[in-house]
Parts: C-alpha cells; sequence; structure tokens
C-alpha cells in the first residue's frame, strides 16, 4: 500500500507499528488519509471491465456452485417468525430438495431473538449461523446495548456475528470511536467470527471505502461487509473492487487474510458470477472460497438454482420450480 | 481455422478458469476475393493483380484483396473527381448530413459482423473491436454529419466554408476501421470526395464498409477504396488530381509524404508515431495508475501511436508500483482474439513481430531488465508477451523509438521538473499521460508536457468531439472535434 | 344480417381520444374538460383535452423530475436521442401530413414540406448536442496561474407557448432546442391546431425521449401560460407562442413577462408575428436557454 509502505511501513506486524497508528485519533487519521484515492472514473470503468467477461459452460458450473456455497442466506424482517427461520434453515441445508448434488448454503443470516431457533433448525449440517447484532441496521444505540445485543447473538449459538459500524461516528471524523467500537465488540463476539458492515451507501464515495475498509481490519475484523441491505445502493461491483484492493493490500502488508461479503442488491446469477470473476482477478483463489468471500441475499440463491438446473437441462426453468422460502 | 487457445498468464486463477468463449465467426460473410471499389462498384483492377490477406493469429488466409497499380487509384481520383463535382460538393449539407447519419446507424446495426471480421484480419481481442473500434467508429459518422449542415460554426469568421475537393487517404493497420472513420467521416462532412487505401495487412474492414456506403445508397464515386501495398500508396498521394493528403502511419512514411507534396498546392495532415511518457507522481491513484498503465500499453497489443511506452514514475513509488504492475500482468489473457476473455491478442503481422523482437533484443543487450509473466504463446501466428524493462535510461535505444508492441520502458524520476524534462525528451510529441490525485500538478504538468494530447488519471481515451494530433515528428494537423474539421476545408 | 354491416362500406371508425402528454403518460386533463377542435374549414375535428392550472403545474412537476437524469446523460445520448425522434417522426409522415392538412388547411404539397422540414430540424438540432458547447464554450486566457474555462450547461426546466400557426415545424422547431442541450419541457401547443401536436407526443412517447423531458399541454392558452409563468420552478419562459402586434396581444405577452420577472425567468420574448419556420434557425433558440459556468483552476507543481 502506497500511503502504508511509503509513510514508514507503519503497518509491519514486527514492529508493532500498526497499533501505532491506532494510538490515537490524530494518528489514525494520518494513516487512513495516507491511503491512496481512489479515482471513480477509472474504478468504475475497470469494474465494468471484469463484468464483461464471458463466464461459460465449465467455468459458469463451477461459478454457480461456488456462489450457492457462498449465500448467506438471509431474512431481516420485523416480520420475521421462527416458521420463517426454520423454513429458511431447511432451504439452506437443501438448497434444490430435487437434487442431491446441490451444495448447501454457507449461512443463514437472522436478527439475534432468532438465532436459537436457527440453531435448533440447521443442527450439525455444517451451515453457519449468522446474526445481526450491534443494534443492526442503524447502530443507533449506547455502546453496553450493542454488546449486550452482540452477546446475546453469540449466547444463543451465532458463530458469526455482523456488526455495523458508526456511519456518523465515522463521517464525522472520529475514527478512533469507531475502531474502538469494533474492537469491543471483536471482544463480545468471541469465539464467533465478527464481520462489519460498512454501509457503503451511506459512506458514499470511493474513498471512505478503502478508509473504512481499514479501519475495521485494523481493528480485527474476520470480513468486512458492503452494507445492511436497508440502504441503497448496496453491493456494487467498484465498491466490491474497492474493498478488495482493501483486503489485498491488507495481507501484503500484514499477512493476514480477511474476506469480504457483499451484501444487498445481489439478485441474479449473472451479477453474483461477476463479483467472482472480480474476487478471482483482483485477489485470486485464495478468496475463491466461502470462508473469505459470501453473498449476503435471499433472492440470489433461486436464481442460481435456477441457472444451475438450466445447465444441467439445457432448459430455461420458472419460478415455480424452486421454493419460495 | 486453427484453433487458437486463451489462457490467462500466470496462475492466479486457480480453480477459476475460464472456458473459452469464442465469438461465432459465421456472422460475417467473408468473400473469397475482392476487387477495388471505385465510382461505387466493386471493379477488378486493371492489371489484374491481387495479394493475400491473414488472420494474424492463424496464417490462415482470409481472402485474395486487389493489386490497385497506379492506373487503378487513377481511375479512382477520376470517380471522386465526378462526384465531387458532379453531386457531392453541390448537395446542401443538410443532405450530406444525412447519408452519414444512416452511415452511423449501418455500422450500429452491423457492429457484430464489422467487429468479428476487424478481429480476424487485424488479430485484435474481439472485446475491443466490439467495446472500442465499432462504436467508435459509429460515434466519429454521427457527430461529423451533425457539422455537415454547420460548417459556418464551425469555422469563426467564414461564410460558407467550402470543400478542398478529393482526398487521398492512406490509413495504418491498428484500427483500421475506426482509422477510416477518423478520414471518411469529417471529409465527407465537409464536402470532399475520398480515395481511400486501406493497410495492405487489413483490408478486409474498408471493403465491409465499402458494401455499407452502397447499403446507404451513397451516390458513386463519393467513397472509393483502393487496396494495396506501398506503391499503390505513393500513387494516391502523388496523384496531381488529389487536393488533400491524409496519411496516418509511421514518421518515417510521413517524411516521405511532406517531401513528395512539397511544392504542390496538396493540403496535408499527417498523423505519426510516438513514444509517450505515462507520468506517475506519488500522490497518484495508485490502483486505477495501474490500470492505465496497462491499458496504456497493451491496449490493442501496444500497436497505438498514442501508446504509453515510457512509464515515468516517481522513485520514491517506483518499487511498489513495478510490484503491483507485475502482479496485475499476470491477469492478463492473451490468446485467440475471438475469445470473449481475451485481453490481448495477435501481432499484427511478421514484420512487426520481427520488429518487436529486435527492439526487445537490443533492450536486454543495452542492459534494461527484461520481465514477462509466465504465458504459453499459441504455436501458430505471430505473438508477443507482454513485457516490460525496468532500469532503462533515456539512453537506450527502447527509450528512444517507436517499438509498436506490447512492450512497455520503465524510467523514474524524482521531481515534477525532472519528470517533465525526461517525457519532452524527444522527437515526437503525440500524447502524453499524467497520474496525480493534485489537480494543480495535473494542468502544471499539462501546460509544460509538448504533447498533442494529455491524457490526466486516464489513457487512451478518444471521442469525436476531441481533437487528436502530435507535435513536432508525431505529425500535423489534428483529427477529431472542431479542429478535425479544418483539414478538410478551404480555410 | 350484422356480418355484412360489420364487413361492408359503411364501417365506423374508431376515433382516437386526444389526451395530454405528462411525464410520459397520456392523461386525461384533471378538470375532466376537453374543447372542440375543427380542421380549417370549421368541420369538427376531435374533441381535445382541455388542461387546467393543475395539469400545468402536474406538467412542471415531471419536468423537474426528469431535469436531473437528462441534463446529465452525455451530449452524445442526447443527439442520438433526438435523432431517434426524427425517423420515428418520418415513419409517421403520411398520418403527419394529413394532420397539418387539415389543421392549417394548407395544400398537401405544403403540408408534406411542413413535415419534412420538421423532421429535418430535428436532425439538425441532434448534431448540435454535442458542438454547442465547441461553438459557445472554450477557455479564458486569465493574466494568472489558473486553467479558467467556460461551458454551458442547460437551465432547468423550460416552460414554452409553442407558435398558434404552424402546428407542427413550429412545434419542433420551438421544442427542439430546448431539449437537446438538457433541458426539459412544458410545452403548451397550438390552442387551434392541436392535432399534430399529440402525435408528436406520440411519437416522442415511441422514441428513446424520458418521459417528462418533454411534456404537452392543449387547451387554451389562458388557462396554462399565466400558471406556467408565475410558476417558481419554471427556469425560463418562451413566449413565441403569445405573437402579434394587436395591443391585447402585447399586454398578454407582457404580463406574462412580468409573472415571469418573480424569480427572474430567462425570457425569450414574443415575436412581433409569428416567424417563418421554414427559414434556417440560427443559435437564439439553441442558446436562449444555457447557462454559461465558468471554472477556474490554479496551475502548480
Amino acid at each position: 500500500m502506497l500511503g502504508a509502505m511509503s509513510a514508514g511501513a507503519v503497518v509491519s506486524p514486527q514492529t508493532g507499528r500498526l497499533s501505532e497508528a491506532t494510538g490515537s485519533d490524530s494518528s489514525l487519521r494520518r494513516f487512513l488519509h495516507g491511503l491512496p484515492g481512489v479515482d471513480q472514473v477509472g474504478a468504475e470503468a475497470r469494474a465494468a471491465s471484469l463484468g464483461t467477461r464471458s463466464i461459460k459452460t465449465t467455468a459458469k458450473a463451477f461459478a454457480l456452485d461456488l456462489a450457492i456455497r457462498m449465500v448467506d442466506l438471509t431474512t431481516l424482517e420485523g416480520a420475521d417468525t421462527p416458521g420463517k427461520v426454520r423454513a429458511l434453515s431447511a432451504k439452506a441445508v437443501r438448497p434444490d430438495p430435487a437434487d442431491p448434488s446441490c451444495p448447501a448454503a454457507a449461512a443463514v443470516c437472522v436478527y439475534p431473538d432468532l438465532v436459537a431457533t436457527a440453531r435448533e433448525a440447521l443442527g450439525s449440517s455444517g451451515v453457519h449461523v449468522a446474526s445481526v447484532a450491534t443494534a443492526f441496521p442503524s447502530g443507533r444505540a449506547a455502546l453496553s446495548v450493542k454488546l449486550a445485543d452482540t452477546r446475546t447473538a453469540v449466547e444463543a449459538g451465532a458463530d458469526e456475528i455482523d456488526m455495523v459500524i458508526d456511519r456518523g461516528a465515522f463521517l464525522s471524523g472520529r475514527y478512533l470511536e469507531v475502531y474502538e467500537e469494533i474492537v469491543a465488540v471483536r471482544e463480545a463476539a468471541r469465539p464467533a467470527h465478527l464481520k462489519v458492515i460498512l454501509e457503503t451507501g451511506e459512506l458514499q464515495t470511493y474513498d471512505s471505502v478503502r478508509r473504512a475498509s481499514w479501519l475495521a481490519m485494523m481493528a480485527g475484523a474476520d470480513f468486512i461487509k458492503t452494507s445492511t441491505g436497508k440502504v441503497q445502493p448496496a453491493a456494487t461491483l467498484p465498491v466490491i473492487l474497492v474493498m478488495l484492493e482493501a483486503v489485498r493490500d491488507f495481507r501484503l502488508a500484514t499477512g493476514q487474510v480477511v474476506g469480504v461479503k457483499a451484501a444487498g442488491g445481489i439478485r441474479t446469477a449473472k451479477d453474483a458470477v461477476k463479483h467472482l470473476v472480480l474476487v478471482n482477478e483482483v485477489v485470486g483463489r485464495d478468496w475463491l472460497d466461502p470462508d473469505r468471500f459470501r453473498f449476503g441475499a435471499s433472492s440470489l440463491l433461486n436464481d442460481l438454482l435456477m441457472q444451475r438446473t438450466r445447465m444441467a437441462t439445457g432448459r430455461y426453468s420458472g419460478p415455480d420450480y424452486f421454493t419460495v422460502d | 481455422m486453427a484453433e487458437v487457445s486463451t489462457g490467462s498468464t500466470g496462475s492466479t486463477s486457480g480453480g477459476f478458469e475460464y472456458a473459452p468463449a469464442p465469438e461465432s465467426r459465421a456472422v460475417v460473410d467473408i468473400k473469397s476475393s475482392y476487387g477495388l471499389f471505385i465510382g461505387g462498384e466493386f471493379v477488378d483492377p486493371r492489371d489484374g493483380r491481387s495479394f493475400k490477406t491473414i488472420s494474424p493469429a492463424t496464417e490462415e488466409v482470409l481472402a485474395e484483396v486487389g493489386d490497385a497499380s497506379a492506373e487503378d487509384v487513377d481511375l479512382a481520383v477520376q470517380a471522386a473527381r465526378r462526384a465531387h463535382t458532379r453531386v457531392w460538393a453541390t448537395m446542401p449539407g443538410r443532405e450530406r448530413a444525412k447519408y452519414l447519419f444512416r452511415i452511423a446507424r449501418i455500422l450500429q446495426e452491423r457492429s457484430r459482423e464489422l467487429a468479428v471480421l476487424e478481429s480476424l484480419d487485424n488479430g485484435k481481442p474481439i472485446k475491443e473491436s466490439r467495446d472500442v473500434d465499432v462504436p467508435l467508429a459509429a460515434q466519429w459518422f454521427f457527430y461529423y454529419a451533425g457539422w455537415a449542415d454547420k460548417l459556418e460554426y464551425a469555422v469563426p469568421g467564414t461564410v460558407a466554408p467550402a470543400p478542398l475537393g478529393v482526398a487521398g487517404q492512406v490509413i495504418p493497420w491498428n484500427f483500421p476501421l475506426l482509422m477510416l472513420a477518423w478520414k471518411i467521416a469529417p471529409a465527407l462532412a465537409c464536402g470532399n470526395t475520398v480515395v481511400l487505401k486501406p493497410a495492405e495487412t487489413t483490408p478486409l474492414s474498408a471493403l465491409l464498409f465499402a458494401e455499407i456506403c452502397q447499403q446507404a445508397e451513397l451516390p458513386a464515386g463519393v467513397v472509393n477504396i483502393v487496396t494495396g501495398a506501398g506503391d499503390t500508396g505513393r500513387a494516391l498521394v502523388e496523384h496531381d488530381d488529389v487536393d488533400k493528403v491524409a496519411f496516418t502511419g509511421s514518421t518515417e512514411v510521413g517524411r516521405s509524404i511532406a517531401r513528395a507534396v512539397a511544392g504542390t498546392r496538396k493540403k496535408v495532415t499527417l498523423e505519426l508515431g510516438g513514444k509517450a511518457a505515462n507520468i506517475v507522481f506519488d500522490d497518484a491513484p495508485l490502483d486505477e495508475a495501474i490500470e492505465g498503465i496497462v491499458n496504456g500499453i497493451f491496449f490493442n497489443q501496444g500497436h497505438v501511436c498514442c501508446a504509453g511506452s515510457r512509464l515515468l514514475v516517481q522513485e520514491s513509488v517506483a518499487e511498489e508500483v513495478l510490484e503491483r504492475l507485475k502482479r496485475r500482468m499476470t491477469t492478463l489473457r492473451v490468446g485467440d482474439p475471438l475469445d470473449k476473455n481475451t485481453d490481448i491478442g495477435a501481432i499484427n503481422s511478421a514484420t512487426q513481430l520481427a520488429k518487436i523482437r529486435e527492439l526487445s533484443e537490443v533492450g536486454e543487450r543495452e542492459g534494461a531488465g527484461r520481465w514477462s509473466p509466465p504465458c504459453d504463446l499459441p504455436s501458430h501466428g505471430f505473438w508477443f508477451p507482454p513485457t516490460v524493462f525496468t532500469g532503462v535510461s533515456q539512453a537506450h535505444r527502447i527509450a528512444r523509438e517507436e517499438i509498436f508492441g506490447p512492450v512497455l520502458s520503465v524510467l523514474t524520476f524524482r521531481t515534477p521538473d525532472e519528470a517533465v524534462e525526461k517525457a519532452n525528451n524527444t522527437p515526437f510529441g503525440l500524447s502524453a499521460g499524467v497520474w496525480s490525485e493534485k489537480g494543480s500538478r495535473i494542468l502544471w504538468a499539462a501546460g509544460r508536457l509538448r504533447a498533442g494530447v494529455v491524457w490526466a488519471n486516464t489513457f487512451n481515451k478518444f471521442d469525436p468531439a476531441s481533437p487528436f494530433g502530435g507535435y513536432q515528428e508525431s505529425g500535423y494537423g489534428r483529427e477529431g472535434g472542431r479542429h478535425g474539421l479544418e483539414a478538410y476545408l478551404a480555410v | 344480417m350484422p356480418s355484412e354491416r360489420l364487413l361492408g362500406p359503411s364501417r365506423l371508425d374508431v376515433r382516437k381520444t386526444y389526451k395530454l402528454y405528462v411525464g410520459g403518460a397520456f392523461p386525461r386533463s384533471e378538470s375532466g374538460r376537453s374543447y372542440v377542435v375543427e380542421d380549417s374549414a370549421g368541420r369538427f375535428l376531435a374533441n381535445a383535452a382541455h388542461a387546467s392550472r393543475k395539469d400545468a403545474r402536474d406538467a412542471v412537476q415531471a419536468a423537474r423530475k426528469a431535469f436531473g437524469g437528462w441534463s446529465t446523460r452525455t451530449p452524445y445520448n442526447r443527439g442520438q436521442v433526438v435523432y431517434r425522434v426524427a425517423e420515428v417522426l418520418e415513419g409517421r409522415r403520411s398520418q403527419l401530413v394529413e394532420e397539418v392538412r387539415s389543421a392549417e388547411g394548407t395544400s398537401r404539397r405544403t403540408a408534406e414540406t411542413a413535415v419534412d422540414a420538421a423532421v429535418d430540424r430535428l436532425v439538425w438540432y441532434a448534431g448540435w448536442a454535442d458542438k454547442v458547447a465547441q461553438v459557445v464554450g472554450g477557455t479564458n486566457p486569465v493574466a494568472a496561474p489558473y486553467f479558467d474555462f467556460s461551458l454551458p450547461e442547460p437551465t432547468g426546466v423550460v416552460a414554452v407557448l409553442a407558435p398558434p400557426e404552424s402546428s407542427l415545424l413550429g412545434l419542433v422547431s420551438v421544442v427542439a432546442p430546448v431539449i437537446v442541450t438538457g433541458n426539459t419541457v412544458v410545452v403548451a401547443a397550438s390552442h387551434r391546431r392541436p392535432v399534430p401536436a399529440v402525435t408528436l407526443a406520440e411519437v416522442l412517447a415511441t422514441s428513446d425521449v424520458p418521459g417528462g423531458v418533454v411534456n404537452l399541454l392543449t387547451g387554451p392558452l389562458v388557462d396554462t401560460a399565466a400558471t406556467l409563468a408565475s410558476h417558481m420552478d419554471v427556469n425560463a419562459l418562451d413566449l413565441t407562442g403569445a405573437a402579434g402586434d394587436a395591443p391585447e396581444q402585447r399586454a398578454f405577452a407582457t404580463e406574462l413577462e412580468q409573472f415571469a420577472a418573480e424569480n427572474l425567468k430567462r425570457v425569450l420574448r414574443a415575436p412581433e408575428q409569428e416567424p417563418d419556420w421554414t427559414a434556417e434557425p440560427g443559435l437564439e433558440r439553441l442558446t436562449a436557454f444555457l447557462e454559461t459556468k465558468t471554472v477556474w483552476h490554479p496551475i502548480g507543481s
């Protein structure tokens, strides 16, 4: 990373200088603002260009199965019920009851109060239980409430926590506050994996997305995630590009591997495949794994299944042939 | 057609190997032989001579093409003269405009066909012919169509700007259809008629364009296409009844044209070689700069007169930029031009490949460090891997001569003054790139660079509204924009 | 016998309902009113929608909503869209010749000339989309280390009173220059000759013009003109349709201009008589609704 390296190897883990950057609000600001800028036009052109890759036959079959394995099947509605969550869990375990070769999804993602239901429904299937926490989606609550929210979810059996950052604090430049909050949630969430939601639609600029990505990674995120799904725009290809560049550079600087989750707005298999092309060409094969890349989605799964069936039968299928849970 | 494989140069893709995604060549109907397009019809050359055009990716023969002699060129110029006097120059601009709009629309409608043909004959990746060459060619006609009835606004101080007459136009092989559009659209808009000679290695899209002129019912003789090599071009340029010469190609040929037209009334524009500097400051948007460097030198296999063939990078970030550039280069996909995922296609000809090889060997001998990503090149056809030379100094031939291939020379600088000084230290002056997040620095550098086009935080951008052309030995005259009209008007 | 009547020469034709064109849709007037349109010989031609003040307000709202998207499209794209309108208009040539002929009472030949000129006018303006900035914009060589340039930008929502006589060519000649630079428009069509205008709206709706870029009202000017002229979210006003040198006509135009003064609308004044639309247009209508923006930027290493 230009800023990272040329600013005196601030992030070398051996020397402990990474923690120096997070020592104070001003050093953190200096570090984050020392990251190279993102040229909007150039980043969008690069993402669009990768979006024109033509993924056919064997490559498409590979991508569809991989995408299914990367889905965090999500329901985050006020109207959610245990019944809805049980149905969703069944779908995550066996997305296509007609085809035993179809892989399971990565996780089911629910609100904390429904974690226990999901845990029970998923049993030993290997499908993870993810829970949003920290006063999702706005994050507007006291830290103690956020931590309690997190602990409730973990105690109920969540092995992945999707937290939101305080966008207000981030946008007003109180980076240390954001950082310390992530660190605190990180501790409260153990042993679960922590995904940090940046809500890129509210950050607006790619420069902010890059800075927030680094901030979250430095605070110990296992994953950085685009969006809550409640704000538009959510996951877009250029945003994913910038986040992938961040995890790539973070590994170069620290040796640590952080995953990326694209959430919100990805509804078609075609979109999902474009994301996988980005992963493939920006960060490479190490991230082509459900432990490193996820899709937060609900309707995406059925489109993936439909395309998968089309590859197998040669016919276009229809929505009536897939379950609606 | 022999199979051409396309593979990633490196091994980063791992489990996600892209299956071949070839564009079907069935969409284009290539005839076994083509005549010359003179006076609205395809006619055989008088002496019956022809030559073969091949696919540089496979060396397969695509078609036989007429080899125009001086006599054929004379017939074409006569046809153009007749069309000029009898029809085109007297037609209201409004009506000329509508012909050009028609051509623009047909180019859009037949875009797939044109893209496949261009990639077959030239060797460029289909994604470039599909997304750049063909749409831009249509856009060029669309833009200049709009000028045809507005010429009095184009040149301030003129009431009714007059065309020059017959334009003799000679174009290169790197962007066959696009260069044709750059030449023909403004010429016709201004009321000139043309005789155009495409390059001998890439005549096919120009011949398909001739069919498009027929489809558009363009009056006979307004556009004439004569195929052939250097002799044909010389006959055209030196023809007494040609009023205007427009040439795009090498500086060497450009110089000989300038010599040949000396003392005549012919108006001349020349679009020649370059050795562009792409300057990366330490405050550049780095990821986008890497893309700009890659696009600058590997777009169209580096067969671009304005290619960013000299990377000037600030020393404080040089190591990091190189590391990132190399990593990025391992993801470039070299191979079958018709595969939709190919980034780098075939070198256009055996001659060009020999030249690239020769200069690359000189680079090594002169002590520069040569690097290419691991990469399986097809066994048939003409191929050269994307290549970077590091530790290059201004004295090296690879820093001074135009290689016209996928070969980048990397030099470093310490201060903005030094960057500009090195960038300008060349007899060429076509284009330059500047990468910085600081606006005032970009404008400062742009102001001092002796180049006809300066791209800031981008590279290799073209638009019909934007004038293009060089300083010094990169030629004179501008193509594109309002300025591009002046080359075809008596003003 | 019913079957004979269905197929026989006495078949009853299906008449068209002439509606407004607002936000890309064809609503009836919210007033529920219409008025009788007669041909040049005084025969009944159609009932056209009688646009109310509220219709005018809705049209301004639609135009404002469309402005952001339309004005930020590339000029090349706007040029293609306006050219597409010319293509689709050419396809309706015979229908429009008939409508112009019956509306204006001219010979078929004159009507044909008018329709052809309308198509060509659209083509002419389409070409301006990506050229006007090259003619009226430019760099300014200021005496300091600054890069300084001026460029035209669309002014916003333009209200246009279309000419009363030239039902199609006149209408196209006032609408095309407004939209091609990125403005959106609310146009009050010729009161007595609205039929070609409604057909033009159908052409616009089936071209690639986004809904709301052109909004067309039919009906007496008295009801809509004052609303548009005094509307505070309208940026400019073209009074061509209020042409005339009769004292009452002059007073009408003056009053509208005074309304427009309230938020300093750019006003293209009413001419003394309706212009000759067959003449080559200059840049006046194109530049009347453009703002000039000048940008300063320092130059330094």
